[in-house]
């Protein structure tokens, strides 16, 4: 008997049915007995300093039970270093209620906690602060002069700065037959994941505290917990199960946690802070960022120059990178490039990372500015794409790892119809409509990091695997168990995956794509360390027929251990546990990749976007009518979660592209649509005809499952393309994100 | 939100009777923006009188006239025979606002009551004439893509958001009102106000007033009229410029035109010359350009909303032209295909 491996099956998500019935908990949904509310106060200014707070009259209104404020806040960590955390730029951690200044609008001044709720935010309605006022700059636009390069720090290791320059770019423009250049700009975005941010604190006693929290890394909460309020780690249980969307706010540990434990502790009670929407909008943001391109090619339509400069916003107390230059040379190869990027210092929050961070900025300027030149060649994108590939990452001078980016275009250019395409602008319509095609690449690089996994075979033979990671919605649940039931030959109801808990072993945040790779492969060690003590246990068994081999001549098949050459020797694993005592058998692996080896590749997925547009010719009015992403990523554990993932990127794209921005009023210094209804993210009558290809790819290098993470690559290729395609549609190219439709009038 | 009491209303003369007997009350009646306005911190109420237990019958005909019910919900009016027979385009305005969810909430005298959607009315810390006057407008100089290009003053440039209320400008619709003074109606046109120097005041309303049905005309417009919405997603967004245009034609030409235009203004916009001008004429592009010219002549744009001005044009010309073949309009008060 043979079993299919679960890899590569569509499976639906284990936790979908708790998640569309509301079975599934959220952070902000426990119910523990004697729960107090918090509610936090914001800062209304933007800079300056608060001079008195009415806290002792409001605290008289019954039901009150604590004003927390910078005065009467429990003594803390001292240091900085205490206050970071594993997504923690070069600079010094904001410290929520830690001084009287104020450093950003929106900064949380208090927390207000009440025996309810509604109490809680009515008195928080009534807590007035007076301030001394200083003058701020949050415009970046207006900056741009204070721009300064990014001090290196640990961050640097996951995001590199830009390559070095090779040739000159000047001469090479000079003398290049077509030039291309773009000024792009890029505003403020928020993640508004549809769950709100909150943290249910519950109060063990003597130091010790349970915390649900919405978080993409529970050791990165427990840690910071630990060490902010002296905590032994062991005593600090952050548990985060089922996490309502987050694209990477919840990577660094936000305010509502720190609020809520540091009540709990205080009051020694159990204590919920939930946020609402237009609290999400005053932490982590993608910051806005300006890019100038100029590449040149040669008649051929060979690149001979690459020129790409970014400038993007941070904090004054931090210093947030993002991968937004390093893009254009390790696609098209140039003897000639130079790339930089720079920072300015503004009185905002700290930047986080927010889906597709830097990528989906930078390959915005790289693609329209490729799709110009191409145009001015008049050589089809795609062929000028194939004029320049590049085999090797000239970046960094080393091979790829795997790179079917050909088979990309080639499948998704016969699935979109891209022959159709008339590459003269305006001319193709539909009624009142011009249509117009566009293409793009993408391109997301595929990291790996350490980390623990447990597994269990129980004495009823179930195997349990855990690790601390979270399920950011991405099917983790669902995947993990799939490649722990291979490790076995178990069926998927054999095995249970636990996990979003501190307590189990240790995994990094939930971000950059990273997360199959990194605790997939760690399972997979842990999954084989299982299989070699089976082995073991069955050649101590009398008369074994497995004396002597080896773990690769044997298989695991549904409950069985075989001798691969001779299927009907087998023991089965229940017997195997018999002879182990009875009891359950452990095994715990920490993985560290070898970066050594990981090093002498390029390792990153790639993806084709074809998109088309309508563009209503009197009214500006855009439409994304089709769109077709083709992915290589390596081997697909589940196509099924993996299509949802490629689909949410696509989404995003033409939010990105056609929708998406928070609107800052800078007379004011702060976000002026916090809400959904006016933050703009598309609706149903927005998303048409989508479609997902991922090609097939070998890749043995990048990690023990070959598969290369995907929850970016769907937002990176697409938002050029669509900018293409409104070129295609309308002659017009419009380098501002989001393209608003009155641009086309 | 503040703890307030909460009573329910039987009949019209109750309501007005428990209103008036209350300081800092008002009525609720699906309540989709006031919870907003409460939640905001934005208003303060010492009670709540509940009007929704009013309704009879949502839509009714009476001398040929149709009443609506103002404690009838957005949707059970959209969706109601008569008003898809006779009155399409109000069906199909009401149908471009919001979202569905809302519009099943929503009741046809709150829609004419609804606050605008300005930003800065909504932020209690910045400064606004409307919410608190004399305070100043912060909109004028800054973000002012959503708000308005007619009728502004120096004090207030925020726009009245509704879809329905541009069809039932263009339907010559009346509003029936009762107060502690008795009954009164109001034609459209003069219920709502231009800001000036009181933009507190969006409409001509009297304290303690209470909307108890709108009146239409015999006159639909049910053979050519159309609804175009324009705006920066394709659902759940309000209207950067609407237009309504309600048309009767007769051997080819213009016997009556209604235009009026949302988004543009604190009120619906019409313009009686351009009305007139087009009155006699052919239905032309040519034709339309000119009076669209005409209604937009006194058009003012501030930093982030010129584009209005060409845009609005645009639909006005393409509107009137859908109205020729009213089957050319898609959901969504989308532009023809």
């Amino acid at each position: 008997m043979s079993i299919k491996p679960l890899i590569g099956q569509p499976i639906s998500r284990l936790e979908g049915h708790l998640k569309v019935t509301g079975a599934a908990k959220y952070a902000g949904e426990y119910n523990v007995s004697d729960l107090l509310y918090g509610y936090v106060v914001n800062s209304t200014i933007t800079k300056g300093k608060i001079i008195s707070m009415n806290s002792d009259e409001i605290k008289k209104i019954p039901g009150i039970i604590e004003i927390f404020t910078h005065e009467n806040r429990p003594s803390l960590a001292w240091f900085d270093m205490q206050y970071s955390d594993m997504d923690a730029p070069p600079g010094s951690p904001f410290r929520p209620l830690h001084k009287p200044e104020i450093k950003y609008n929106g900064q949380p001044i208090a927390l207000i906690v009440a025996e309810t709720f509604e109490l809680a935010r009515y008195a928080a309605s009534l807590l007035k602060a007076v301030y001394k006022e200083e003058k701020f700059s949050t415009h970046l636009q207006a900056n741009l002069s204070k721009a300064r390069k990014p001090q290196p720090g640990l961050a640097t290791m996951l995001k590199p700065p830009p390559p070095k320059e090779k040739g000159n770019v000047d001469l090479a423009i000079n003398a290049a037959a077509f030039t291309a250049k773009g000024d792009f700009t890029h505003g403020t975005e928020h993640h508004n994941p549809l769950e709100l941010f909150a943290t249910t604190t519950v109060y063990e006693g003597k130091g010790k505290v349970t915390i649900y929290d919405k978080t993409q890394g529970t050791i990165n909460c427990q840690l910071y917990v630990g060490n902010v309020f002296g905590l032994h780690f062991k005593d600090v249980r952050v548990i985060s199960p089922y996490v309502g969307g987050a694209f990477g706010a919840g990577l660094r540990p936000q305010y509502q946690l720190f609020l809520s434990v540091m009540a709990a502790l205080e009051l020694k009670r159990n204590v919920r802070v939930t946020l609402d929407r237009s609290q999400m909008f005053t932490f982590g943001h993608r910051p806005p960022t300006i890019q100038k391109t100029t590449f040149g090619s040669d008649v051929n339509g060979k690149i001979t120059s690459l020129y790409h400069e970014a400038i993007g916003e941070t904090s004054l107390h931090e210093d947030y990178t993002e991968t937004v230059v390093n893009w254009a040379p390790m696609l098209y190869p140039s003897p000639n490039s130079k790339m930089e990027y720079n920072l300015v210092p503004l009185d905002v929050f700290t930047p986080i990372d927010m889906r597709a961070p830097g990528g989906c900025t930078g390959l915005h300027a790289i693609e329209s500015t490729i799709d110009d030149l191409a145009h001015q060649a008049k050589i089809d994108p795609i062929k000028f794409r194939l004029i320049n590939y590049a085999d090797r990452d000239e970046s960094v001078n080393r091979p790829y790892s795997s790179k079917e980016l050909r088979a990309c275009f080639i499948q998704g250019a016969e699935k979109f119809g891209w022959e159709n395409r008339n590459p003269e602008p305006r001319s193709m319509r539909r009624g009142n409509k011009l249509v117009g095609y566009g293409m793009a690449t993408g391109v997301w690089e595929s990291m790996i990091l350490p980390a623990r996994a447990e597994a269990i075979l129980t004495t009823e033979g179930r195997l349990i695997v855990k690790s601390a990671v979270t399920d950011i919605g991405t099917g983790t649940l669902t995947v993990m168990s799939q490649i722990a039931a291979d490790e076995l030959g178990l069926p998927l109801s054999m095995v249970s995956f636990e996990y979003g808990d501190s307590k189990m072993p240790f995994a990094p945040i939930q971000g950059g794509s990273f997360t199959v790779s990194t605790v997939g492969s760690a399972i997979k060690v842990a999954g084989e360390a299982m299989r070699k003590k089976l082995l073991k246990i069955a050649q101590r068994l009398p008369n074994s027929a497995f004396k002597g081999a080896e773990l690769d001549n044997v298989v695991f098949q549904n409950g069985f251990i075989r001798l691969r050459l001779n299927l009907s020797k087998e023991i089965s694993i229940k017997d195997l546990i018999l002879a182990n005592g009875g009891k359950p058998i452990k095994t715990k692996n920490f993985n560290v990749p070898n970066l050594l080896k990981l090093k002498k590749h390029s390792r990153a997925a790639h993806s084709a976007a074809f998109v088309e547009v309508e563009v209503d010719e009197e009214l500006g009015i855009i439409n994304v009518t089709r769109a077709v992403t083709a992915v290589a990523a390596g081997k697909i554990i589940n196509p099924k979660t993996a299509r949802s993932q490629i689909l949410g990127g696509m989404v995003w794209s033409i939010s990105k592209a056609l929708r998406e921005e928070t609107i800052s009023d800078h007379q004011f210094g702060k976000y002026m649509n916090q809400n959904l209804g006016e933050y703009h993210i598309p609706v149903h009558a927005d998303i048409h005809d989508l479609d997902v290809i991922f090609v097939e790819e070998k890749d043995e290098i990048v990690n023990e499952l070959g598969s290369k993470g995907i929850g970016e690559i769907g937002l990176v290729g697409m938002p050029p393309a669509i900018a293409n395609a409104i070129f295609n549609a309308t002659g017009k190219r419009i380098n501002e994100f989001p393209i608003h439709f009155d641009k086309l009038l | 939100m503040n703890d307030f009491d909460f009573y329910k209303s039987e009949s019209i003369a109750d309501a007005v009777e428990k209103i008036s007997n209350h300081t800092d009350s008002r009525f609720i009646a699906g309540g989709t923006n006031l919870i907003d306005l409460l939640k905001y911190n934005l208003l303060r109420v010492s009670s709540l009188v509940d009007v929704n237990s009013i309704k009879n019958q949502s839509v009714t005909e009476k001398d040929g006239l149709v009443l609506l019910n103002a404690f009838a919900t957005n949707a059970e009016t959209a969706y109601h025979p008569i008003i898809e027979q006779r009155y399409p385009l109000l069906s199909k305005a009401i149908l471009a606002g919001a979202s569905a969810q809302i519009r099943n909430m929503a009741t046809n005298g709150g829609n004419l009551l609804q606050r605008t959607r300005c930003y800065y009315f909504y932020d209690a810390n910045t400064p606004c004439n409307k919410r608190e006057p004399g305070s100043g407008c912060s909109a004028i100089n800054g973000y002012n893509r959503n708000l308005a290009i007619l009728g502004t003053s120096e004090h207030c440039i925020a726009i009245f958001p509704s879809d329905m209320c541009v069809a039932l400008s263009a339907l010559n619709a009346t509003v029936c009102v009762t107060g502690s003074e008795g009954e009164r109606r109001i034609p459209f046109s003069a219920f709502h106000r231009l800001p000036d120097d009181t933009p507190e005041l969006d409409n001509n309303l009297l304290p303690n007033e209470l909307i108890t049905s709108i009146e239409l005309p015999a006159k639909g417009f049910e053979k050519n009229y159309s609804y175009l919405k324009l705006r920066d997603r394709n659902s759940y967004a309000f209207a950067l410029v609407s237009v309504a245009t309600a048309m009767e034609l007769e051997n080819d030409t213009i016997k009556e035109i209604r235009i009026a235009l949302g988004g543009v203004a604190s009120k619906p916009w019409r313009v009686q010359e351009a009305e007139d001008f087009l009155q006699e004429k052919a239905p032309t592009r040519e034709n339309f350009s000119l009076a669209a010219e005409i209604i937009l002549q006194d058009a003012k744009g501030f930093e982030f909303n010129t584009f209005k001005i060409e845009l609005a044009k645009r639909a006005i010309i393409r509107n009137c032209l859908m109205a020729l073949n009213p089957s050319s309009q898609l959901p969504g008060a989308q532009p023809s295909a």
